[in-house]
């Protein structure tokens, strides 16, 4: 099997892995991900937090590659060399992409859904600085109700397409998807339009930020007050495997079981996940580990992490 | 009209637009000679040895690209010829389509025949509408002659070329994205490897070409690639069409054999025919508003002292500190009396509004540039923003999925290196900077500026 090594560590992978999922496996020093998804395919490439720098291209090409890469997207050789948090050049890149992605983002955390459970706030912090060198007006948006379930407040979105991903992989129909260009580029209906499908609400799982938001959940409570068990009922669309979200003996809100890297395990329908919302509906399992490294992590036990074997889809 | 043209040599003669009169100045013979004569390979072998390069901006060698079309897959395979042209300062593909027509479609099918091709496109921008008519007209008298449809001129070989309009955006003119326009889905840039030569349209293996690198092909089967070889200067063989504007006494178009010197080309009365109004030359932009902009001192010399040719190599020379790049060809040239911070900000506003939006850097990076530039244009600068939009554009550089990304930060990086002391006066003099422009500032001197 080709050897990788990064960050100084070598590992054996199989022909077509990436360099993240090959980071993922090692288990250290993962390069941050905002947009690849290893469920949905085709994802990545497009946040540019995931930038590497590739130092010796293979054995049989020692070169080094000219520019950083997107890790996500990069496939390794065998005898590649990467380097990642080793390398100051990618931690000023990767500074910069965060500084970038930052500002037009509304910095909204207090009122928002996502807080403490949101991957830019978490990158904010780690690759941030304190203060913003942007002070130009931000770009704004509309709220929009898509749907029953579903909130857009796409001011927060950093079009990641993780969402449109999801409507093209999981429903039968998209309805939504992205229209216009650069930083005028938005996730809409276009024509307000109602998503309205089964899997529909695994757009709220997937999005990074808060841009896509269950309304069922809406200020009802800050997610790192609410304590996650894992449950599971009989369903006849999906696995029915969830995590519920309790305050007290109430369920304020369902979603997919996360993984360390904050990838749904198993998408869940709509049923399980906005109409199910009695403790009765379910069986309980247990308490759900949280990633400790995550906000939401404070107000909990440490739990061990359950250790995740990314998939690996094969060379394209 | 002293010098070899291999392009415009017909192009005023008002006749050469239809079919007949483009035959009876000599046209469709490299497609006789291409299908009675030669072997597919034999035509791709022509175009490696005649050293022709993309004239779509990068200058990557035709025949190269040609010989890397995936040929193991019985997937049928495309030739895309890319008439985008979107870049400011660029016009020169325009000219070929609107006079030539037909030269176009006869480099399609040698090209397309090379390539092992039976199905062709040219992807125009839609701002050219008229020029799709007339496309269209001359594709119609290429079939009725028999030089397109089934059993092209009675050989086993068949081709349909079409000509399909894009939606009015530059990045359609980037190669993958075009190829997902063409498709019909929104012009994202697809991330790469796989490339087109592999998969390319509909998961096919397809070749992007340059309207004017595919007008060379007739010339190179006709006369030979080592022929089309001797002209021009090392490794930049043939003619260039440059389209020249700004201020100068004679824009347009034209055909010039690579090697000839930046200052003939500026001054000679053959060409641009020297600046409007005896003014000074103050700055140029050689290649189209991506390629770094030169400051005086740097035009007609290099940084060694030699002198700039009209050559890949030699506008190249001195890398991104004192040199910049050939690129599609529009030659943007400033006078005394410009301002490059204002020019800076135009270009950014092109870039800001052009951005497809797919990755961060470049989506978010432009529309700051653009108000950092604005700001600094408008006499609300500060100091510390002329570093700050040094930094924005390092983050950019690099950093992005397609070239775009270069391409909108390389214009701002050459213009703080070169024309520092400019962006400065327009934060100390902010009233005068609104009434009056800098003028040469030290764009001249001789020294070599500290960069940054
Ligand atoms: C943003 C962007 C815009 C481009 N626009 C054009 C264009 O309008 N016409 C063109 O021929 N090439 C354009 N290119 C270059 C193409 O991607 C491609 O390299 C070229 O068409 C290849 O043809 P050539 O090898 O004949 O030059 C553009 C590239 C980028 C990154
Ligand atoms: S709404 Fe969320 S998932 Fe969709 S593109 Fe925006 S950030 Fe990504
Ligand atoms: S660099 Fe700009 S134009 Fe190119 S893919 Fe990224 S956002 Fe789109
Ligand atoms: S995770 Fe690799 S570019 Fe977004």
């Amino acid at each position: 099997m080709p050897k990788v090594t990064i960050d100084n560590i070598t590992i054996d992978v199989a022909p077509g892995t990436t360099i993240l999922n090959a980071a993922r496996m090692i288990g250290e020093n993962v390069p941050p991900a905002m947009c690849y998804y290893s469920k949905l395919k085709g994802s990545g490439g497009k946040c540019r937090v995931c930038l590497v720098k590739v130092t010796k291209s293979s054995e049989q090409n020692p070169r080094g590659m000219p520019k950083l890469v997107a890790s996500c997207c990069t496939q390794i050789a065998d005898g590649m060399v990467v380097e990642n948090v080793t390398s100051p050049e990618v931690i000023e890149a990767r500074k910069g992409v965060v500084e970038l992605l930052l500002i037009n983002h509304p910095l909204d955390c207090p009122v928002c859904d996502q807080a403490g459970e949101c991957h830019l706030q978490d990158l904010s912090y780690e690759h941030g600085a304190a203060t913003t060198r942007y002070d130009f007006g931000r770009r704004t948006f509309d709220k929009i109700d898509i749907g029953p379930y579903i909130q857009l407040h796409m001011t927060r979105c950093i079009l990641c397409y993780r969402c449109v991903y999801v409507a093209d992989q999981l429903t039968n129909e998209r309805r939504h998807g992205i229209i216009n260009r650069g930083d005028a580029a938005e996730i809409s209906t276009y024509i307000q339009n109602v998503i309205d499908n089964d899997f529909s609400g695994n757009v709220i799982d997937v999005c990074p930020v808060g841009a896509l938001t269950d309304k069922t959940f809406r200020f009802k409570s800050r997610v790192w007050f609410t304590k996650p068990m894992n449950a599971h009922r009989n369903c006849d669309k999906c696995s029915g495997k969830v995590t519920l979200w309790f305050q007290g003996e109430e369920v304020l809100r369902v979603t997919g079981r996360k993984d360390n890297y904050g990838e749904v395990d198993e998408f869940i329908c709509n049923t399980c996940r906005f109409e199910t919302k009695q403790k009765s509906d379910w069986v309980i399992e247990g308490p759900r580990r949280i990633d400790t490294h995550s906000v939401i992590a404070q107000n909990h036990l440490p739990y061990e992490l359950d250790v995740v074997h990314p998939q690996i889809e094969a060379a394209q | 009209m002293s010098r070899l043209k291999i392009l415009t040599e017909h192009i005023n003669k008002p006749e050469i637009t239809g079919i007949e009169g483009y035959i009876k100045n000599g046209g469709y013979r490299s497609v006789e000679k291409a299908l009675k004569k030669m072997q597919p390979d034999e035509v791709t072998e022509e175009v490696k040895k005649s050293g022709l390069r993309g004239r779509g901006g990068a200058g990557f060698p035709t025949g190269m690209k040609w010989s890397f079309i995936f040929k193991g897959s019985d997937k049928p395979r495309y030739l895309l010829c890319n008439a985008d042209e979107s870049e400011p300062g660029t016009f020169k593909d325009r000219l070929l389509m609107e006079k030539i027509p037909h030269l176009l479609v006869e480099g399609m099918i040698v090209s397309s025949f090379a390539l092992g091709v039976r199905t062709a496109y040219i992807y125009i921008r839609g701002e050219y509408m008229y020029i799709m008519h007339i496309l269209q007209q001359a594709i119609d008298e290429a079939y009725a002659k028999g030089y397109l449809g089934e059993n092209v001129l009675g050989s086993s070989y068949s081709l349909d070329l079409h000509v399909h309009p894009g939606g009015g955006a530059y990045i359609c003119g980037e190669e993958t994205a075009l190829i997902e326009s063409l498709e019909g889905k929104r012009g994202n840039p697809r991330i790469k490897p796989p490339f087109p030569a592999v998969e390319g349209l509909w998961g096919c293996p397809t070749i992007v070409n340059n309207v004017e690198t595919i007008c060379k092909v007739p010339f190179i089967i006709n006369e030979g690639g080592e022929a089309y070889a001797k002209i021009g200067i090392g490794a930049s063989t043939g003619t260039k069409l440059i389209s020249a504007c700004g201020n100068i006494n004679k824009p347009g178009v034209y055909e010039i054999e690579l090697g000839v010197p930046v200052e003939e080309f500026i001054y000679s009365d053959e060409y641009c025919g020297g600046i409007k109004g005896g003014k000074q030359l103050k700055a140029l932009v050689p290649g189209g508003s991506s390629v770094p902009i030169l400051p005086q001192r740097l035009i007609t010399t290099t940084a060694k002292g030699e002198p700039r040719l009209m050559s890949y190599e030699s506008l190249a020379d001195g890398g991104f500190a004192t040199g910049s790049m050939l690129g599609s060809g529009g030659f943007i040239v400033f006078d005394e009396d410009q301002c490059v911070v204002r020019n800076t900000w135009n270009f950014s506003r092109f870039y800001h509004h052009e951005s497809c939006g797919q990755c961060s850097p470049c989506r978010e990076g432009t529309g700051w540039m653009e108000k950092i530039l604005h700001r600094l244009e408008h006499g609300h600068g500060r100091m510390e923003d002329i570093d700050l939009l040094w930094d924005v554009q390092r983050k950019i550089e690099g950093n992005t999925i397609c070239p775009f990304g270069d391409a909108a930060a390389w214009p701002v990086a050459a213009a703080i290196r070169h024309f520092r002391d400019e962006f400065e006066w327009h934060v100390l003099q902010p009233q005068e900077a609104t009434r009056r422009n800098y003028g040469m500032g030290r764009s001249a001197e001789p020294i070599e500026q500290v960069t940054v």
